[in-house]
């Protein structure tokens, strides 16, 4: 067995550390071992988007990286979406436009929307279009998807949400 | 699925990195972005008993020109190409390029280095630096050596890096006035490869004769291929329609694509003489403004 490395990372704001094999990758030590179970494995290979989290700020495939690459770094999975019980705009959204039907590529879609939002306060369709471009999903047909994040939008715009 | 078992090592300078790379041989691999050499571990298609991990080096990554080049550091990602005023106003065959590959998570991460370092004849930069006529720098053992993009790709994923180099700077002559860029792609959904694509860049004099052209093809051979024949035609010609449509079609016949899930051979070529119209007629546009 390779040499274990200790890995210290921010997730949702709290500092975790693990001992962890060099090839764990970041979804494994995400969902195993600090058990946050949302982000979600899909394809794992790449192309799916269902495990995409926030890593100092920027989108990344948690399937495709290394939970060492990750050391020192600040994490932002769906369980960090939630403020004081309050469901986010975009959690709001995607329940209010109907953005799901099994669910199962939403924390991914909701984690890349998050991040459009935070560079594009005011998407257009194809801005939408363009930053869920990284995930699939095989049940909306994206429509509602594209819905729900105009509805964010528009409530962030009026709450100053962030 | 689980890659195999590794041990890893996070040099904090180049030189330390070559170091490890010189102890280690054959048994290392460099870990840039990671997005096309962590998918093979997983697939066990590449088996590095070390991953020597460079994103710990701080000073790789920046986007600037300086004297007479535009400098991408070996650790400059995709979405920062996409971000760089630079890369917008001056280079736009460029930011076509990197909009065109993986998806917005991998360009987070994945690296203009990497994907050429990688000698995937499917990746997208190699052709658009063929048709820029790059100079690759590599850094090594003996110091730093400079590589001109067309003697770089060898065979599929072969290039002309030695063991124990590592691509550390991308250097893009500075294009003079009037000249412009285009990379259009064919590809069946975001993040596929190509089925095929075309990088053109043309200098045009005011008469609208070309006094430069490179044309570079993606994943239509085993290595990316530069269309010389192409590129003779059109240089010193006037670079109208027709010129335009004679220069695709030689284009076309330098390609050498086999069939594949994308499509029959000939399909292929077909595809790379309406590419290479369509990235020529862009890069016109681009050279008149």
């Amino acid at each position: 067995m390779a040499t274990k490395q200790l890995v210290r990372v921010k997730v949702n704001g709290r500092e975790r550390e693990a001992e962890v094999e060099p090839r764990l990758l970041l979804v494994h030590l995400i969902r195993e071992v600090l058990e946050l179970t949302g982000t979600h494995i899909g394809c794992d290979t790449s192309h799916c988007g269902a495990c995409t989290v926030l890593l100092n700020g920027k989108t990344v495939k948690s399937c495709t990286m290394f939970a060492v690459q990750a050391d020192g770094g600040e994490i932002l999975t769906v369980e960090g979406l939630i403020k004081d019980g309050q469901l986010h705009p975009l959690q709001e959204g995607f329940k209010e436009e109907h953005g799901l039907q099994c669910g199962f590529c939403t924390p991914g879609m909701l984690m890349s929307s998050y991040a459009l939002l935070q560079n594009h306060p005011n998407p257009s369709e194809e801005d939408i279009r363009w930053g869920i471009s990284g995930n699939l999903c095989r049940c909306t047909g994206y429509q509602n998807i594209v819905k729900a994040v105009q509805f964010a939008a528009g409530k962030m715009a009026q709450g100053g949400a962030k | 699925m689980i890659p195999p078992s590794f041990e890893y090592l996070r040099p904090k300078t180049i030189p330390e990195a070559i170091a490890l790379l010189q102890q280690y041989g054959d048994e290392a691999k460099i870990l840039s972005g990671g997005q096309s050499l962590i998918p093979m571990m997983k697939l066990r298609l590449a088996r590095p008993a070390y991953l020597v991990d460079l994103n710990r080096i701080p000073g790789l990554s920046y986007i600037k020109e300086e004297g007479d080049f535009l400098k991408i550091g070996g650790l400059t990602r995709e979405a920062e190409l996409e971000a760089s005023p630079l890369i917008h106003s001056k280079y736009p065959i460029i930011l076509d390029t990197a909009h065109v590959i993986a998806d917005p998570q991998v360009r987070n991460l994945a690296t203009v280095a990497g994907n050429l370092a990688h000698g995937d004849p499917a990746n997208d930069h190699p052709a658009t630096m063929l048709a820029l006529g790059a100079q690759l720098v590599a850094s090594g053992p003996r110091g730093e050596r400079v590589i001109p993009i067309a003697d770089f790709f060898l065979s599929v994923f072969s290039t002309a890096l030695q063991p124990g180099e590592i691509l550390t700077e991308i250097r893009i002559p500075v294009p003079p006035a009037r000249s412009g860029g285009a990379y259009f792609k064919l590809e069946r959904k975001v993040g596929d490869f190509a089925t095929a694509a075309v990088a053109a860049q043309l200098t045009v004099d005011d008469q609208g004769t070309a006094q430069k052209v490179g044309i570079g093809l993606t994943n239509v051979g085993p290595t990316p291929i530069k269309a010389r024949k192409a590129e003779d035609f059109l240089r010193g010609k006037k670079v109208d329609t027709g010129n335009i449509g004679q220069a695709a079609q030689l284009a076309a016949g330098e390609s050498q694509p086999s069939a594949d899930l994308r499509g029959p051979a000939e399909y292929k070529k077909g595809l790379v003489g309406e590419l290479a119209r369509r990235a020529l007629s862009r890069a016109l546009e681009r050279a008149a403004h």
